[in-house]
């Protein structure tokens, strides 16, 4: 492991005019570490996310990225078409609607295949072996790769949505409730999917979400907001079994009990 | 303006005001100096529909001038209803010369082909252009668009070449071919039969196209690389015949099918009319030539 975070990123703030988005964020992540973000919904987790995926510009504050070469860069400081070559190849994006990250009307193969052309492989027979492989990684059988994702179930979009992320063999991934709206077993299904995965490929993940039980099966480390501030962070197991701050005391006393 | 009096309705030289020509015709040097990049004009309405070559009109007045001789093809054809009035058009406004022959034109007004006939540098032809984005049936939004051709992010265009292998085992895209113009623009070269794309390639000719409801003007300057997008264990091939023209025989020409009566009968003749007509008038036949008809008896062992 290197000495060097992968993501550095420092007094991270974002208004929306007068209105709070997210208010001086600062933390490190390491290189397949996965880092979930949690509180309620208008807590600023989704836009923190958007800033640090770049899809959004900050107000204020830096993040430094270390590219595969091994040199720091700058993300707000970098070209858009620099930005947007990292978010197709180095960079994955999980949408919590998996028809915002898919192309509903191309066929599954091609939905895979697309950042492999994207970055210039031009063999037919090798982006189809490479879709065909990952289909299965992510339980979608071969014989569903010619049919558009709109044929598919709500599970299997965001299976086949994680499957185009993951191929270009991306070393951070950022995650927008990726099981929301999914019924409790699909949920069970993909937690471990995405579990494997991430160990498998030494994934590094920034995980948004409200369901502190993802948090705790993917992540090592959280953070908990409140009103776009970051009220608790550290050791998911610590952070859930010994709530300091009193918001995720209460966060995590709020849980059901089945 | 030196109308003529007796008119009732005058027209400034090929309808266009002047002001505007010199518009078009910034849009045309921008886009001979950017090959391939699609340049936005103020599109003007023309006594035409949209879809009618509103384009192609706009970018042929404001290039044309009274020693031209304009040649105007539909589809391949110089008698078809859009060539014929187009014709008509600039014979009225700009009282140019008109012509159905490739070789005397210096301007050639295309919808959808490129003549048989290689071309000269002598010649420019402007084609019509419905849709001049080639990213458009995969990405809707122009921002989008634009933005990927600025970045050159078109890795979109092979989805789409992959889309067609994998649903018909080969490129299933036989018109409005997607190409590389010298090795930057992804262009569309307008629903030209992708058997004309490697006429584009390196041709002496300017080629100029407009698209008048979408406000574009691109172009291909002479002598640009004109590459046809594929995969490596898919390439590029144009559609092949296998019978020759059956009017005047020729072949490795673009063919259309002509039915002959309610019974199935068909044939195939060329797209390029003046193509065809001056091979039978130097004497060349295919089996169905009127003058093979008589003589039906000697010819028929020919096939």
């Amino acid at each position: 492991m290197t000495d060097e975070p992968l993501l550095r990123v420092s007094a991270l703030s974002k208004f929306y005019g007068s209105r709070v988005g997210c208010e001086n964020v600062t933390f490190d992540l390491w290189p397949g570490e996965v880092l979930a973000v949690v509180g309620e919904s208008g807590s600023g987790k989704t836009t923190l996310l958007n800033c640090l995926s770049t899809r959004l510009l900050p107000s204020s504050g830096t993040a430094s990225y270390r590219m595969r070469d091994g040199q720091r860069r700058e993300l707000y400081r970098m070209s858009e078409a620099e930005r947007r070559f990292l978010m197709r190849t180095d960079w994955g994006f999980v949408h919590q609607n998996p028809a915002d990250g898919l192309r509903m009307t191309v066929s599954a193969g091609a939905n895979v295949g697309e950042r492999l052309m994207a970055v210039g492989d031009r063999h037919y027979g090798r982006i189809r072996a490479t879709a065909v492989d990952w289909l299965s990684r992510v339980e979608i059988d071969d014989d569903r790769i010619d049919d558009e994702p709109r044929a598919f179930s709500g599970g299997m979009r965001q299976r086949l949505q994680i499957a185009r992320n993951l191929v270009t063999g991306p070393r951070l991934v950022f995650m927008d409730e990726p099981t929301g709206g999914l019924d409790v077993s699909v949920q069970a299904r993909l937690l471990d999917l995405l579990r494997g995965l991430v160990t498998d490929l030494g994934l590094a993940a920034i995980v948004v979400t409200h369901d502190l039980a993802v948090a705790r099966l993917l992540s090592q480390r959280m953070m908990v907001m409140k009103d776009g501030r970051v009220v608790e962070s550290g050791l998911t197991d610590r952070v859930l079994d010994d709530p300091r701050a009193p918001y995720t005391q209460l966060l995590v006393s709020s849980i059901l009990q089945v | 303006m030196n109308a003529q009096s007796t008119d009732i309705a005058t027209y400034n030289f090929a309808y266009l005001d002047e002001q505007t020509k010199r518009m078009i015709r910034r849009a045309i040097l921008k886009g001979i100096a950017i090959p391939g990049y699609q340049v936005p004009f103020a599109s003007r309405e023309m006594p035409m529909p949209y879809g009618w070559g509103t384009g192609g009109v706009q970018v042929t007045a404001s290039i044309i001038g009274p020693d031209d001789v304009l040649k105007v093809i539909d589809q391949g054809a110089d008698d078809t209803t859009n060539a014929v009035s187009i014709r008509a058009f600039f014979k009225k406004v700009a009282k140019v010369d008109v012509t159905t022959e490739t070789a005397r034109a210096t301007i050639i007004q295309t919808r959808h082909r490129i003549p048989e006939q290689p071309l000269t540098a002598s010649q420019v032809l402007v084609f019509q252009v419905p849709i001049p984005e080639p990213l458009r049936f995969l990405e809707p939004r122009e921002t989008e668009t634009r933005k990927m051709h600025a970045l050159e992010e078109y890795g979109l265009m092979h989805v789409k070449l992959y889309e067609d292998i994998a649903k018909h085992g080969r490129i299933a895209t036989t018109y409005a071919y997607p190409v590389k113009v010298e090795g930057r623009y992804v262009m569309d070269p307008s629903p030209t039969p992708k058997f004309d794309n490697p006429k584009m390639h390196r041709s002496p000719a300017l080629q100029l196209f407009g698209a008048g409801r979408e406000k574009r003007i691109y172009a291909v300057p002479p002598f640009t690389d004109v590459v046809s997008l594929d995969f490596e264990d898919h390439p590029f091939e144009v559609q092949t015949f296998d019978q020759p023209c059956a009017l005047c025989g020729a072949e490795n020409v673009y063919l259309d099918e002509v039915i002959l009566d309610d019974h199935g009968g068909h044939m195939f003749v060329c797209s390029d009319t003046d193509h065809c007509e001056k091979r039978q008038a130097d004497g060349q036949h295919g089996h169905l030539a009127p003058e093979t008809h008589s003589a039906s008896g000697k010819m028929e062992p020919v096939e």
